[in-house]
């Protein structure tokens, strides 16, 4: 033993690091359950933060729920906002600071419920910011209760005989409707739950930022997840269930790419 | 002297806030004070010192545009009335935990609910005490007059930046709609990014340089030790303002046997009753509090101790009353007299309740 020891030991050096963690991430220990999808989706922001250069100019918005201390991960100024109005807190910094990198960062609960009104109206202004949405079809920090993303008959604490249409209403594919809004430029559905869809998630929010810098429009991006403690499976089974359940209603891939529709096109005649 | 104008109360807010150096506006529409983001739309403030103006999608999200835009370190305000004001109570709790700076303007209306589009002062509570959830105090400001919207502007932000706290300017229907000549205040530049950084950098987000650790806007504290810390910090700055920025005007109040107390429209038209009774014979004066939070206790405890009594006159049911009997505390009577649902009373029911209520009491 003492010799594997001393051999990882000889391997472990500076000289040979191929990867190491983002110096945009802190060093504190993330409180998210294990198998959750929100430490790959900060590691990936951070990372894309370091690419790009811009961490001195960059501020979060933070939402209320799970990601609630994403702040304490990401080593760049924060702005944590109220139950859904992340994309009314972007916007006020945006406004402010024009030229600053804005985010905002939200789950479906923040972004799709009680926020829904400040998300499409941010969208539709076309604000030059960059949405990150975490769809894992759950509420997790509350305990697991039905989300408006929730997938019919799915079991969660508010809906104990699984989502049920007459009752509950039908799940909310909130970045359909968004990609319909003039003021979006480019709207992508990515998910982290395997290598290679941790590296396309990468490059659709590095996009996202590059959207921002030219001042394009919104640029959103919904990253389909896992919530194992929520819907009480193990982190495996959990992947196997939202590729399985998730991905046939949430198809990934880019819903549109391009800019904000040109208001001279859509100017009465006057 | 700076340049005179004849001006709406609310054209002079936005006018004011162009003029102060202000770095943002977000707002909604609302009866009766829309005239205050018409007058900025109008003005194009942005071509001329850079401010933005930007009509939200609501009062909710107005509120949470002026609490990011705050967190920066910016200049920046939002204008309502009463039921607007209710749907930003949340977002007004938030900037007060985060000790943010900012102005708030409430041309009241009257409530409770839709109400009425007429002046009030119905809202005195939830300026003063709250209005929002948590223990937390905003600066409040009562305008008489035109010309004070326009000087309570430039103070407020002052005030603001001075405690790290919301001030709300508590204005009427009838002070944001009547029309009075106003001296206008030169114009102040608007804070440079570098300037923002000055002044601001040790706590605004305003993108994090390398020597320096994170700068986080919020106001959450899970352990409540760390919670109660901060509580006991603000409840020490409250503390501070009660000390040092209370304001008021005393008229004819040194031989006064009885004292009226009013702010605002309501203080307008009680100068007149001050008159009317002087007239009859009846020493009368009048207290205006113009910080409603700091209320002005002293003044009033000191009061106390040499006139007969109080007549609080209010344009809702009786709520600075409950200010001005806790400052008397049961030395002289104090009454009460108001008229509700966007009625200004008039100058000679005040007299005649002053006469029934003390005087002839």
């Amino acid at each position: 033993m003492a010799e594997v020891a001393e051999n990882i030991q000889n391997i472990i050096k500076p000289e040979n690091l191929v990867y190491q963690k983002s110096p945009v991430l802190t060093d504190k220990v993330m409180h998210y359950c294990p198998g959750c999808s929100h430490g790959v989706v900060h590691k990936i922001i951070a990372e894309v933060i370091d690419e790009m250069g811009i961490q001195e100019d960059t501020i979060g918005v933070s939402p209320v729920g799970c990601s609630v201390f994403a702040y304490n991960y990401i080593d760049i100024d924060w702005h944590e906002a109220a139950h859904g109005r992340a994309p009314a807190v972007a916007t006020g910094v945006k406004r402010v600071f024009p030229n600053k990198f804005v985010f905002s960062y939200q789950g479906d609960g923040d972004l799709a419920a009680i926020g829904t009104a400040e998300t499409m109206h941010a969208v539709n202004r076309g604000e030059n910011i960059v949405m990150v949405f975490i769809n894992n079809a759950i509420y997790g920090m509350t305990g697991g209760q039905m989300a408006p993303t929730t997938m019919v008959g799915q079991v969660t604490a508010t809906t104990p005989h699984g989502r049920n249409v007459d009752l509950n209403g039908y799940p909310l594919k909130i970045t359909e409707l968004i990609a319909q809004l003039p003021g979006a430029a480019y709207v992508t559905r990515q998910s982290v739950q395997t290598p290679a869809a941790v590296r396309k998630t990468q490059k659709a929010i590095r996009k996202a930022f590059e959207v921002q810098a030219n001042k394009k429009g919104t640029a959103f991006v919904e990253v389909v997840a896992t919530c194992n403690s929520g819907w009480k499976i193990s982190p495996v089974e959990s992947n196997e269930w939202m590729e399985e359940h998730m991905f046939p209603f949430y198809p990934l891939g880019d819903l549109k790419d391009g800019e904000k529709e040109d208001p001279e096109a859509l100017k009465m005649n006057v | 002297m700076g340049e005179l104008r004849l001006m709406k109360g609310n054209e002079v807010i936005a006018e004011a806030a162009i003029r102060c150096g202000c770095d943002g506006y977000f707002g909604y529409p609302i009866t009766p004070q829309s005239e205050v983001m018409e007058t900025l739309m109008n003005r194009r403030p942005w071509d001329e010192t850079g401010m933005v103006v930007l009509q939200a999608e609501s009062e909710v999200a107005s509120i949470n545009m002026v609490y990011g835009a705050a967190g920066s370190g910016k200049k920046v305000m939002t204008s309502s009335s009463s039921p607007g004001i209710s749907l930003m109570a949340e977002g007004i709790s938030y900037l007060a935990g985060a000790e943010l700076p900012c102005l708030i303007v409430n041309v009241q209306r009257g409530g409770p609910g839709l109400g009425t589009i007429q002046p009030s002062q119905a809202d005195y509570f939830q300026a003063t005490k709250g209005g929002g959830h948590g223990d937390y105090r905003l600066i409040v400001l009562a305008p008489a007059s035109v010309q004070e919207m326009n000087d309570f502007v430039d103070l407020s932000f002052e005030l603001a930046f001075k405690y790290r706290n919301p001030v709300m300017i508590l204005s009427d229907g009838a002070i944001g709609q009547m029309m009075e000549k106003v001296e206008l205040a030169d114009y102040k530049p608007r804070w440079t990014d570098e300037e923002v950084k000055e002044i601001s950098g040790s706590w605004a987000a305003i993108g994090k340089s390398p020597d320096r650790e994170q700068n986080i806007i919020t106001s959450l504290e899970l352990e409540s030790d760390k919670m109660e810390r901060n509580n006991i910090r603000f409840q020490a700055k409250y503390q501070k303002i009660q000390e040092n920025e209370v304001r008021f005007e005393a008229i004819d109040c040194d031989d006064a046997d009885y004292v009226i107390v009013a702010f605002g429209s309501a203080a307008r038209v009680c100068q007149k009753t001050v008159q009317l009774a002087r007239a009859k014979g009846h020493k009368v004066g009048l207290l205006r509090p113009i910080t409603l939070f700091p209320f002005p206790t002293e003044e009033i405890k000191k009061m106390a101790g040499r006139v007969n009594g109080f007549l609080s006159v209010e344009m809702n049911a009786g709520q600075m009353v409950e200010d001005v009997r806790l400052a008397v505390n049961g030395k002289v009577p104090v009454e009460y007299y108001g008229r509700m649902g966007g009625i200004i009373p008039s100058p000679d029911e005040v007299e005649k309740a002053l006469e029934q209520k003390l005087i002839g009491g």
